[in-house]
């Protein structure tokens, strides 16, 4: 058994529980601060300390050990800065995430953050990315946020850093990432019924037809 | 001989003192040569000159925070470099911005900003700018 | 043999001032030096911080001392005046204080503790103290013959004292000096070592422009047909701002702000489409075709290819 900390009192819980799961035992009715129990979804978020250590720690409820002596509270959301745009009309120069996002340039770099991140993604790298218009280094380093808002709770410089993050996105998916070609044509010719007659001779064909057409298909040679 | 004692109230020894801890003791030293008010290239369109900033500090006059001399004072240092005491009147300055910061009042908001500032100013403005000038 | 140093770019060199950081690194290269970039760092802050309790401005020119130990390097050399500022001050800070230095370290994360010896360098001072002018000189194919330049110090580059990078900051020589090497006329003016106004220029723009009158309207009145700047910040101030000047001033000419990476590259006869001159508010173009200096011949061409 563990003892932890929540609300002030003190309870004694297997200590083979996530956190989400201790709350549970102890007879919570979990309505907010939890999700898909998979630490995806970036619900959960919780901060703790650890009896005797002066370190606040960070991380997802759903995904984190009960240990001895932790003191729990949780972070059912946190209040952002967001900001509503087309991304049609936006464009991906250097001062596009500062035109929605000034803040970004507060920054002082002091790394708390990525300390907070229970992704351990570098965010403080990233924002940094985003103040000096790189834009797709922006975008890979943040591309595992799940947007739990620890960040933003923690920032000096009051930047929402996970807004700011899918925005480097966004802007890379639309704009920088390069385009299929293939693809393209490939949406082209669909769009103009190319495959239209195969496609109906298939759904009209019979079950036996189907698996003759199935054995005889022509199979793409694997390169090596 | 008597010394006149100047700065009475408790209250004005506090703020000399605060400014004091920001920014060293140099500023008992300032003896009105002029010469920071001399250099400074904002003088024209600061409602007090920088000498004058540091008489009020001596004495210990917090309306001193009400004037723009600090938000204008952009750190370029002719007035420290040019000090024939030495004291860093910039740094002086920045103890002025950082005591009405600290206090939660803000010289500039991001939400005034400008459409097209946004779009052309280049971010080394808006770091140091922020960094000055928002609490 | 490279010469290999690690190099710091700074935020606006990756933006707004990216012509700066691209002929830096072709110059230097023409120079024997390659400049590696750091592949982890954040900007510096800009702006030292001066209040004595705030440690916080400190964490992020520090943290650049730590990547570029990181990075295999002892020395960092920074093309933006007020990058190198910012980054010398805080590393002689923390080189000076002890206490700071200790409680610096312990806020750290994953970082290794800094202990204070990584050397901060800006380009000019690289240009001065190893590189020499002369070897500068001896790579100037197109030399910037009959062109009058009024160097612009600013503030960040000389003050203070301690982090000046000419002895004299009260009348610096280092940027006539490089103009020398690079065949031009100096024309020195009292304004070149007067602020631009620096980051007012978001609240209080009108103050900028003020002081672009006076900077940029004196330099001109000593007939100079181009001004050059070794800061980001400099640049936008002078250059943009000479919009709102019209308005201030009507018998104002335009004058054209210029890198001096862009001149040391036009110099050694880069081709004048690569330095990036059609981002500048004031066209230098014209001023250089009329002193001869762009001539649109294959000759020149044929060295970039090179």
């Amino acid at each position: 058994m563990a003892r932890i900390i929540v609300a002030n009192t003190e309870y004694k819980v297997p200590s083979n529980l996530t956190i989400m799961k201790a709350l549970e035992y102890l007879g919570w009715r979990l309505k907010r601060g939890v999700g898909c129990r998979g630490g995806f979804c970036g619900a959960c978020s919780t901060i703790y300390r650890m009896k005797g250590d002066h370190k606040l720690y960070t991380g997802l409820a759903c995904a984190t050990k009960v240990e001895d002596g932790m003191i729990i509270a949780q972070i059912p959301i946190s209040p952002a800065n967001k900001k509503s745009y087309n991304i049609d009309s936006l464009k991906a120069q250097p001062n596009t995430i500062l035109e929605l996002y000034p803040e970004v340039a507060r920054c002082i770099s002091c790394n708390t953050c990525t300390k907070a991140c229970p992704q351990d993604i570098q965010v403080m790298d990233y924002v940094q990315a985003a103040l000096r218009g790189d834009i797709a280094k922006a975008a890979e380093l943040s591309f595992d946020c799940i947007m739990c808002g620890l960040c933003a709770t923690r920032c000096p410089a009051e930047i929402t850093q996970f807004n700011v993050g899918i925005l480097a996105r966004r802007l890379y998916g639309k704009y920088i990432a390069p385009k299929y070609k293939q693809l393209e044509k490939r949406v082209k010719e669909i769009e103009q019924g190319k495959f239209e007659d195969e496609l109906s001779k298939l759904t009209k064909a019979s079950k036996q037809k189907l698996v003759e057409l199935y054995a005889a298909r022509v199979r793409e040679e694997v390169k090596r | 001989m008597a010394f006149v004692k100047l700065t009475k109230s408790k209250k004005n020894i506090q703020f000399r003192e605060k400014v004091i801890e920001l920014a060293g003791n140099a500023v008992i030293k300032c003896y009105q040569c002029g010469e920071c008010s001399g250099g400074c290239p904002e003088a024209g369109a600061m409602d007090l000159l920088p000498n004058q900033v540091m008489h009020k500090i001596q004495l210990g006059d917090e309306s001193v925070l009400h004037a723009n001399t600090f938000w204008i004072c952009s750190t370029c240092l002719v007035c420290s470099t040019r000090c024939p005491k030495g004291i860093d009147i910039a740094k002086v300055m920045e103890a002025l911005r950082e005591i009405v910061l600290r206090s939660k009042q803000s010289y500039l908001t991001l939400d005034s900003l400008e459409e097209d500032d946004l779009k052309e100013i280049p971010q080394i403005a808006f770091v140091s700018s922020f960094k000055k000038q928002t609490q | 043999m490279t010469e290999k140093i690690a190099y710091y770019p700074g935020c606006t060199a990756k933006s707004y001032a990216k012509y700066m950081d691209s002929t830096a690194r072709i110059v230097m290269k023409e120079l024997g030096i390659e400049l590696v970039e750091l592949d982890r760092w954040n900007c510096c802050g800009t702006v030292y911080g001066l209040a004595d309790d705030n440690l916080y401005s400190q964490l992020a020119p520090i943290r650049n001392m730590i990547r570029t130990l990181e990075n295999g390097f002892d020395e960092v050399v920074t093309i933006c005046s007020m990058c190198y500022n910012t980054l010398a001050r805080a590393n002689d800070l923390f080189k000076s204080d002890k206490e700071k230095a200790d409680r610096l370290n312990a806020f750290m994360y994953k970082e290794p503790d800094y202990e204070g010896n990584v050397t901060v360098l800006h380009l000019l001072d690289l240009l001065v103290k190893r590189v020499k002018f002369q070897a500068v000189k001896e790579k100037v194919t197109n030399p910037l013959k009959g062109l009058k330049i009024a160097p612009y110090y600013g503030c960040t580059l000389l003050r203070p004292r301690e982090i000046s990078i000419d002895e004299n900051i009260e009348h610096p020589s280092i940027l006539s000096e490089l103009i020398f090497a690079l065949g031009g006329e100096p024309v020195e003016d009292p304004y070149m070592t007067e602020c631009c106004g620096s980051y007012l220029t978001v609240k209080d723009k009108h103050l900028v422009a003020d002081r672009t009158n006076k900077i940029v309207g004196s330099m001109q009145k000593r007939s100079a047909d181009i001004i050059m700047v070794s800061c980001p910040l400099c640049q936008f101030n002078l250059d943009r701002r000479q919009k709102e000047v019209k308005a201030l001033n009507p018998a104002f000419h335009k004058v054209p702000i210029v890198y001096f990476t862009q001149l040391m590259a036009l110099a050694m006869g880069v081709d004048y489409k690569k330095l990036g001159f059609q981002d500048h508010y004031v066209d230098p173009v014209p001023i250089l075709k009329k002193r001869g200096l762009i001539r649109e011949k294959k000759k020149v061409a044929a060295k970039i290819a090179k």
